[in-house]
């Protein structure tokens, strides 16, 4: 019988890792799908930002309620995960608890803390679902959080609070019968919360209780494994990427502009500046024609902004302290790192589909409206909000790009400033002579 | 506020052989708006007063390029800024100090990797830095209610929060912050090109919504570190027909009123 539950386990668990590496390796191609860029330097400036905003949350605690709350949540789900270990040996090995007897008198003390966690985690959810479903904050009910997206959230919540609610069921029956000194129910010591509701339990049937903790067991495994699989999906895949999306999120000022190195040479023969390209500082490379000027679609984009578009969690800072969606503006810097997502997952369906992509005559363009990329004022609070340190600012300005040099989708009045620039070296209509006039009253 | 200082060119300065230790890059705005005007008048006179040998670049100054970066005109960007760094290095210019925002950080973080390399100064950086130092004296007054709107480009951009507040200290006012401040701070709705194009639709215009902020501070002055913020803010107090009533200033025109 043990044996059989070894096999089924362990068929189990490879089936539900082998699914998730599968998909894995699925997004890491969708994320190569963008343009190259190599991000080797300063690595340990890189590290440092990981331990502070990746693991440290800084970000979480401008808001301080939620990033209290979302703290439990994230030591919840670490630490628990240190007893999964446990379950998952115990499973292969057809063990009850192998760790107690290497940790004697600590092992109710650890269990314990875990079931505080978990008590912890459940608090933190259910406020999350009455924040979302209750509340109607604010920040949750953009229009771009119906269907889907505000599905996924509760999703996320309710699986978490089951999760804990097995675990603590699992422990309870456990110390029940314990109690009533059942076979292969080792005595641990007390478990600080599920103790005194075992209580509750003690006159129940030990076949009850056996029943009550093995369901408890491998319902709480198999959701495990179930939500490993559910995460690529969701936006809670956000746990796993923050890591990389902060190591590879750029270091530089949060309104500094990249440079479109390929034109440079061109721009300095226009002016008679030919020197050569040797006098452009930062690796230059010989300058191959770019295939689009800008971003028209994800494969303009640099790989690391479509891994940020895997990695946000949709929480909506970014577009609760942008200005333009502030003053009721179309404009949503969520909006535009999930349209992001949106469209990479299109082509990568697309690519699954066909084998290589085959024009699909869409691109990021249908999903992005150039009335939403006209009223940014590249103000960066969506950058500076980001706790996973995306920045939609970087995808905007790449999809301006396209629409000015390459579609010519310019609003009138700014044409008239690029005139202008041209032309006075201002961008108003002024003459240049006129320039230090101000200096002569 | 007349002025009677007469500020040199470069090219004037060159030609009787002298070269400035601080160039001031003035900027479209406070070169050609009225209002901003008296921002770069104030600026020289501080500078004037401190002493320090500075001048400006006049004809030859061009725009460096931000608002056309920024609607997404690369190519326009790299010809105004291949060719103001030819002028500056021509001029073997060291040292920048600008009132402008967008400028400053035009010339401090995207020309070096054009060839263009700077000590690039905001005018609330040095102001902050003569006053600490003691090299122009400020005239004690009578408490002024003063909130402080950071620029996007100023603040967020570049970390530049204590400068203005400092100096806003050492004039003696009394600091009121709007609801968003510092690294919250919320743009004033002319950034990213915006000054030169209609908003588009929504429920209000962003310098509306910033200057409500602003006006429920009931401060008596609302203190400006960028000429398109200061112009921004000035027609949201128009709009809500407040402009008798509270001041917009550019940071350096206070200093200047009370320069001794």
């Amino acid at each position: 019988m043990i044996l059989v539950q070894q096999i089924v386990f362990i068929a189990l668990l490879v089936a539900g890792i082998t699914i998730f590496s599968r998909k894995l390796r699925h997004i890491r191609r969708n994320i190569l799908l963008g343009r190259k860029e190599k991000i080797t330097d300063h690595s340990w400036e890189r590290w440092k930002r990981v331990i502070l905003f990746a693991f440290g949350q800084k970000k979480m605690f401008r808001n301080w309620i939620p990033g209290i709350l979302h703290l439990f949540v994230y030591l919840g789900f670490i630490i628990i995960n240190i007893e999964i270990v446990e379950i998952i040996l115990d499973g292969i090995l057809g063990t009850h608890r192998l760790f107690l007897p290497y940790m004697k008198q600590a092992y109710p003390i650890f269990i314990s803390a875990f079931e505080v966690l978990a008590v912890l985690v459940i608090i933190a959810c259910s406020i999350f679902l009455i924040r979302r479903n209750v509340l109607h904050v604010k920040r949750f009910e953009q229009p771009e959080m119906t269907r889907w997206p505000r599905q996924d959230a509760n999703n996320i919540l309710i699986f978490e609070i089951i999760l804990m609610l097995l675990f603590l069921t699992m422990n309870t029956s456990d110390q029940a019968l314990q109690y009533l000194h059942e076979r292969g129910y080792h005595h641990t010591g007390f478990f600080l919360i599920s103790y005194p509701i075992s209580k509750l339990f003690v006159h129940s049937s030990p076949a009850f209780l056996i029943g009550m903790e093995r369901s408890a067991w491998w319902l709480h495994i198999t959701g495990v494994l179930f939500f490993l699989n559910y995460l690529p999906y969701s936006k809670h895949f956000h746990i796993l990427l923050a890591f990389p999306n902060t190591y590879y999120a750029s270091l530089e000022s949060s309104g500094k502009m990249p440079l479109m190195e390929n034109i440079v040479p061109e721009v300095k023969n226009m002016l008679g500046l030919s020197d050569s390209s040797a006098s452009l500082e930062s690796g230059s490379e010989q300058a191959a024609v770019p295939e689009h000027f800008g971003a028209k679609d994800i494969f303009d984009l640099s790989w690391r902004h479509l891994l940020a578009a895997y990695s946000c969690t949709e929480c909506g800072r970014c577009t609760a302290a942008c200005p333009a969606n502030l003053t009721g503006k179309k404009l949503s810097p969520r909006k535009i790192v999930m349209d992001t997502r949106d469209r990479l997952e299109e082509v990568g369906k697309n690519i699954d589909l066909h084998g290589q992509f085959i024009d699909d005559g869409k691109s990021l363009l249908d999903y992005i409206s150039e009335e939403e990329l006209r009223a940014c004022t590249t103000c960066q609070a969506c950058v500076v909000e980001c706790p996973v340190s995306i920045s939609p600012l970087a995808i905007i300005l790449e999809l301006r790009r396209y629409l000015v040099m390459e579609a010519s989708q310019t609003p009138q009045d700014w044409n008239a400033m690029f005139t202008s620039i041209e032309n006075n070296g201002a961008p108003w209509a002024f003459p240049p002579d006129e320039r230090g006039r101000w200096a002569q009253s | 506020m007349d002025n009677p200082i007469q500020i040199p060119t470069v090219a004037e300065l060159q030609a009787k052989g002298e070269k400035p230790e601080l160039l001031y890059w003035v900027g479209c705005a406070a070169s050609f708006d009225q209002r901003a005007q008296r921002t770069a008048r104030a600026v020289a006179q501080i500078l004037t007063k401190a002493g320090i040998l500075f001048a400006i670049l006049g004809a030859e100054e061009s725009c460096t390029g931000d608002p056309a970066r920024r609607a997404g005109h690369e190519w326009l960007f790299q010809m105004m800024a291949l060719k103001n760094i030819q002028t500056l290095n021509q001029y073997g210019i060291q040292q920048i100090v600008t009132s402008c925002p967008h400028c400053f950080h035009t010339l401090k973080n995207e020309y070096p990797e054009l060839g263009g390399h700077y000590e690039v100064w905001h005018h609330t950086q040095l102001i902050e830095k003569l006053i600490r130092e003691k090299r122009i004296q400020l005239r004690e007054e009578k408490e002024e209610r003063v909130t402080y709107h950071d620029s996007c480009y100023l603040g967020r951009a570049n970390g530049i929060f204590d400068a203005p507040r400092d100096i806003l200290k050492a004039l003696h006012t009394q600091m009121h912050e709007m609801l968003h401040h510092r690294t919250r701070g919320m743009c004033c709705g002319a950034g990213g090109a915006q000054m030169w194009k209609e908003e588009e639709p929504g429920k209000t215009r962003v310098n509306i919504a910033r200057t409500q902020e602003a006006l429920d501070t009931k401060a008596q002055t609302i203190v400006a570190a960028c000429p398109f913020c200061h112009i921004m803010l000035y027609d949201g107090v128009k709009h809500f027909g407040k402009e008798e009533e509270i001041r917009v200033k550019d940071i350096a025109e206070l200093v200047a009123e009370r320069l001794m």
